[in-house]
């Protein structure tokens, strides 16, 4: 991925996440990727442009066609965040599990001469 | 414990899994009482939560802040829409950086899991946009932090409970 900045701003279109949808199952051509819309080829060329330039689809030329694929680091940065939310998730909560381990044994001692817990 | 899972689905959500070994009813109040989330709700290395407020019922707001040792701070308000003690609690949260995020609309649910509970947590954020921008801010603000603190654990991993 190049730059965040145009990554974020090329995301922020349905349009453009559609396309990224699509070409999360494998390649597609131009003509393949505009049939479930209703905007033209040259529309839809103008959105892979984007996609490109933010470097999250790479084309190849076979022939006249431009084939296009996801970009193989394009999710990184995403994967990036998604491990930092793991991470402060799972400090928070090991120390949940000795915050509950603590009220179970304060309650285990409440309740000794108490069989009212269920 | 089973460890933490995470998982994205579609463009706007994130679910996480997580097992405890106490009952469903611990695990809830844990969520919804302030002096035991004040235990345990600190995040990264570094952060003391400084600020706890919430008013446990439909409609009830939440207000958490975190403060950093060098000084920084941050706060994140919030709203309970659904509280199904001891099973279910759906509220909206969103951070102050000191410009607002846009909500998150967070779904947890608590059941029982042999002799401990199981914990799903949905998020729903708005669209792919936003996720973005939680990317871009989680980057900002304390990946180095989070990273330093991951290394910690993983060479004084804490007692199983």
């Amino acid at each position: 991925m190049q730059n965040l900045d145009t990554a974020f701003s090329a995301l922020a279109d349905p349009t453009r996440r559609a396309i990224l949808a699509r070409l999360a199952h494998g390649e597609a051509g131009v003509m393949e990727l505009a049939a479930p819309f209703q905007i033209t080829q040259p529309a839809i060329s103008r959105h892979l442009k984007v996609l490109e330039g933010a470097g999250l689809i790479v084309r190849r030329i076979e022939g006249t066609k431009r084939p296009c694929r996801l970009a193989p680091d394009a999710i990184a940065p995403i994967e990036q965040w998604l491990a930092t939310l793991r991470t402060a998730l799972t400090a928070n909560y090991d120390r949940l599990d000795n915050v509950l381990a603590e009220t179970n044994l304060a309650e285990t001692e409440r309740t000794t001469h108490d069989q009212a817990e269920t | 414990m089973t460890k933490l899972k995470l998982k994205t689905e579609g463009d706007t959500h994130i679910v996480i899994t997580r097992r405890f070994a106490a009952s469903p009813e611990a695990v809830y109040r844990a969520h919804t009482e302030p002096k035991i989330i004040r235990q345990w709700l600190l995040g990264p290395e570094g952060w003391s939560m400084t600020g706890c407020d919430v008013e446990k019922r439909i409609g009830g707001k939440i207000r958490y802040e975190w403060t950093h040792t060098d000084g920084r701070s941050f706060y994140l308000t919030g709203e309970f829409q659904t509280l199904e003690p001891f099973t279910r609690i759906v509220h909206i949260e969103r951070m102050h950086l000191p410009d607002p995020t846009p909500y998150n609309h967070v779904e947890t649910r608590f059941e029982l899991d042999g002799a401990g509970t199981l914990m799903t947590m949905r998020m729903t954020l708005p669209d792919a946009a936003t996720r973005a921008m939680m990317l871009k801010t989680g980057m900002e603000h304390g990946m180095e932090a989070s990273y330093a603190r991951l290394d910690k654990m993983a060479i004084a991993e804490p007692a199983a409970a």
